[in-house]
């Protein structure tokens, strides 16, 4: 049986480059990637507590998160769209009108 | 034999969580987003390896089929469809990347160290090896209205996206 603890360095680790990806990249649909990142460390980390405790809980939990993921990226994808559209680029830095 | 597929032995859960760090900083460094999906989507699958390892298979499963049957595929077509040429040789990363590889470089010592510090309790036993027999229970039961309430955030997330990405009419502009 794998130790707690590394699947916990290993769920950490992802929540660092994830949130590395969130602060740094330019581009939405990157930064959207690196936000599908850290819901996965967040899952690993409920798998891996609800192992622990209550396996059933943990991974309900879990299945609500993928399902929450899958919402979001419907909307947000919409919305780089959206903007795509609207400004002609995908690029955080440059979509700096609230209006127009 | 903990894990539940004789070729899925223990040694080979490092070897699975070593990809998934790599494709995990492949997605944060590669230069084309598109190779950035193709490494998340080597993390997704590096994700649903380690659900096995910790006896869930059935959200292994549900973790193949949604995120890289769908979100994945998903990502690939908003990449294709707000790409343009020369994309790949603009730089991807803003002027914040020192400073927050410093900040994070901190906040992954300190968790790391704290979660490789503290001794765990034993986990307990792991449920029946099958377990979709009590997750349906526990979403038809405990969990049945966040379970309904998930269905009509759907609706609402399929009527949102559509109204979002419908084009704007010429007329109403």
């Amino acid at each position: 049986m794998i130790p707690t603890s590394h699947v916990l360095f290993l769920s950490s680790t992802l929540l660092a480059l994830g949130l590395y990806g969130v602060l740094t990249r330019r581009n939405a649909i990157a930064i959207f990637l690196a936000i599908e990142l850290i819901l996965n460390a967040a899952n690993i980390n409920l798998v891996a507590f609800g192992r622990q405790l209550d396996p059933t809980t943990g991974q309900v939990t879990a299945i609500f998160v993928i399902a929450l993921a899958a919402a979001e990226a419907v909307v947000g994808l919409a919305i780089v769209l959206a903007l795509f559209r609207h400004s002609r680029t995908v690029f955080t830095d440059q979509m700096n009108l609230l209006k127009g | 034999m903990d894990a539940p597929f004789l070729l899925l032995s223990r040694g080979a859960f490092y070897v699975v969580a070593a990809l998934t760090v790599l494709g995990a900083w492949w997605v944060v460094t590669a230069r084309s987003v598109f190779r950035a999906a193709l490494a998340l989507g080597l993390v997704l699958v590096g994700t649903a390896f380690v659900f096995i390892y910790l006896d869930a298979d059935f959200l292994a499963l549900a973790q193949l089929l949604l995120y890289v049957g769908a979100i994945l595929v998903l990502v690939v077509f908003a990449i294709m469809l707000t790409a343009r040429i020369g994309d790949a040789t603009i730089p991807q990363a803003n002027e914040q990347r020192w400073a927050s590889a410093a900040v994070i470089g901190v906040l992954w010592a300190t968790l790391a160290s704290l979660v490789t510090r503290q001794t765990w309790p034993a986990p307990a036993q792991p449920p029946a090896a099958p377990t979709v027999l009590e997750l349906g229970r526990a979403l038809l039961t405990t969990y049945l209205l966040p379970f309904e309430f998930i269905s009509v955030l759907f609706v609402a997330i399929l009527v949102g996206a559509l109204a979002i990405a419908t084009p704007l009419k010429p007329s109403s502009k």
